[in-house]
């Protein structure tokens, strides 16, 4: 049977990645590809790595790591992160990503998920949401790194992007991230109730029984966290002994 | 020498790195004179089938495969390259394909979502010195939303998805995965080293 995946996800800016302060025992701490390797013999199931760099020019060289990564590592993994033209998927595929995410630039430029579709296959292309609840009792998308509301509902957004061509949804909740309290089920349930690809749960984690309620809960297909692993609070194998143990297949 | 066949679709030098950590050194070449004299030919697995058979075809390639094959080169297709390897596509049309194992490409429907990606376990049939170091039960990892539909005497292992879907395939000379044995982790790489020690 299919697995549900465990996805680290590492924040990297000018080509380092940021936080992992809690692995002093890997030589090189900030590193991509070397916290990759660790990651992926730890027992992650993918990857991802979202660049944060500020400026375009300074992330076309940050974006280098990409190449190291792909040698490096035997896992599939996804980059995100400033991604605003076909060029962007073109460059990042061909440095050895496996799939692009994008972001803020799907919702100014729809047309951008069908043509990296057509050109790449859907399965090379992400479609991250920034979801927030609003007063008006629904889930609302929002950009630039959750500061813009686009008055884009949710749900809808997310059925637009699988008919316009993504082929797989990363949800992340503004209001649970950082809360470690746990996914937003609701939310997410919401979310796999509608569409017919995979759905990645993110923002929230804080303890392992947040993942398989997730996965229980929701029917997402895949956990994505980032200082739960970073931080060490969360060892992977660890979590998929508990997964296991709840009935949930994992690759082990 | 071994070559991996380049449409010019997208990257390949994670499958070069793969298949150098297992000691099968490739080029990654379109020239059909260095593709004629391999005595292994490798077909990745990026882009759709169209596109793929259509660069082929544009120099011949199609038939320079062939030949060799004829002439006992192995021939390894990966995910699209392996669905190459059958007769017929019908992915987004109809499209003939390269023939080397009978039976055709057909979407997966089965199944609420697609594509089929993740990891997912094999199940292993029969015993061949290609799949010695695996198991029942190991875990792979595949992206795909068509499969081949064909009479499975060519099947080495299967998964499932709704549908038994065949991951490791030969028939003589010629050898497919669905998969991605280059994004497989350990069990990928103990593939790749049972088709090092078979193709020298």
């Amino acid at each position: 049977m299919l697995t549900r995946r465990i996805i680290p996800c590492l924040d990297v800016r000018d080509g380092r990645v940021v936080k992992g302060k809690k692995f002093m025992d890997i030589v090189d701490v900030d590193d991509p590809e070397a916290l990759g390797a660790f990651y992926s013999g730890a027992g992650a199931d993918e990857l991802v790595f979202y660049d944060i760099t500020a400026s375009n020019e300074a992330r076309k060289i940050s974006l280098e790591f990409i190449e190291k990564v792909a040698t490096r590592i035997n896992i599939p993994f996804s980059v995100g992160g400033g991604v605003n033209t076909i060029e962007d998927f073109t460059q990042i595929l061909r440095k050895g990503a496996d799939k692009v995410s994008i972001n803020s630039a799907a919702v100014k430029t729809p047309g951008l998920i069908t043509e990296a579709s057509l050109k790449f296959g859907a399965q090379c292309v992400v479609l991250s949401m920034d979801v927030k609840w609003v007063a008006d009792g629904k889930w609302r998308v929002f950009i630039h790194g959750g500061r813009v509301d686009t008055g884009l509902d949710a749900v809808a957004w997310a059925k637009e992007g699988v008919a316009l061509g993504a082929g797989e949804l990363v949800i992340n909740s503004i209001d649970a991230d950082g809360m470690k309290q746990g996914y937003d089920i609701e939310l997410l349930k919401a979310i796999t109730d509608q569409v017919g690809v995979p759905v990645i749960a993110s923002g929230g984690a804080g303890k392992m029984a947040d993942f398989s309620e997730a996965v229980l809960k929701a029917d997402v297909d895949g956990v994505l966290a980032a200082s739960v692993f970073h931080y060490r609070e969360i060892e992977i194998e660890a979590l998929k002994q508990d997964m296991k143990r709840k009935g949930i297949q994992v690759r082990i | 020498m071994k070559v991996i066949v380049d449409y010019g679709l997208g990257n390949l030098k994670s499958l070069q790195t793969a298949l150098t950590g297992q000691g099968i050194e490739t080029v990654i070449t379109r020239d059909s004179r260095m593709i004629e004299t391999a005595d292994v030919i490798f077909l990745p697995g990026v882009g759709a089938f169209r596109d793929a058979i259509t660069s082929l075809r544009s120099d011949g390639l199609d038939q320079v495969i062939r030949d060799s094959h004829d002439k006992g080169a192995y021939i390894v297709g990966i995910c699209l390259g392996m669905q190459l390897l059958y007769e017929w596509s019908y992915e987004n049309g109809s499209y003939q394909g390269l023939g080397l194992i009978p039976g055709e490409i057909v979407k997966l429907v089965k199944m609420p979502k697609i594509p089929h990606m993740g990891w997912n376990d094999l199940t292993l049939v029969g015993e061949d010195p290609l799949t010695k170091y695996l198991k029942d039960g190991d875990y792979v990892y595949f992206v795909h939303s068509y499969y081949a539909s064909s009479s499975g005497e060519e099947i080495l292992a299967c998964t499932h998805y709704g549908e038994r879907i065949p991951a490791i395939v030969r028939r003589g000379n010629t050898i497919g995965f669905q998969f991605h044995p280059e994004k497989s982790g350990a069990v990928g790489v103990r593939l790749l080293k049972a088709l090092g020690e078979m193709i020298g």
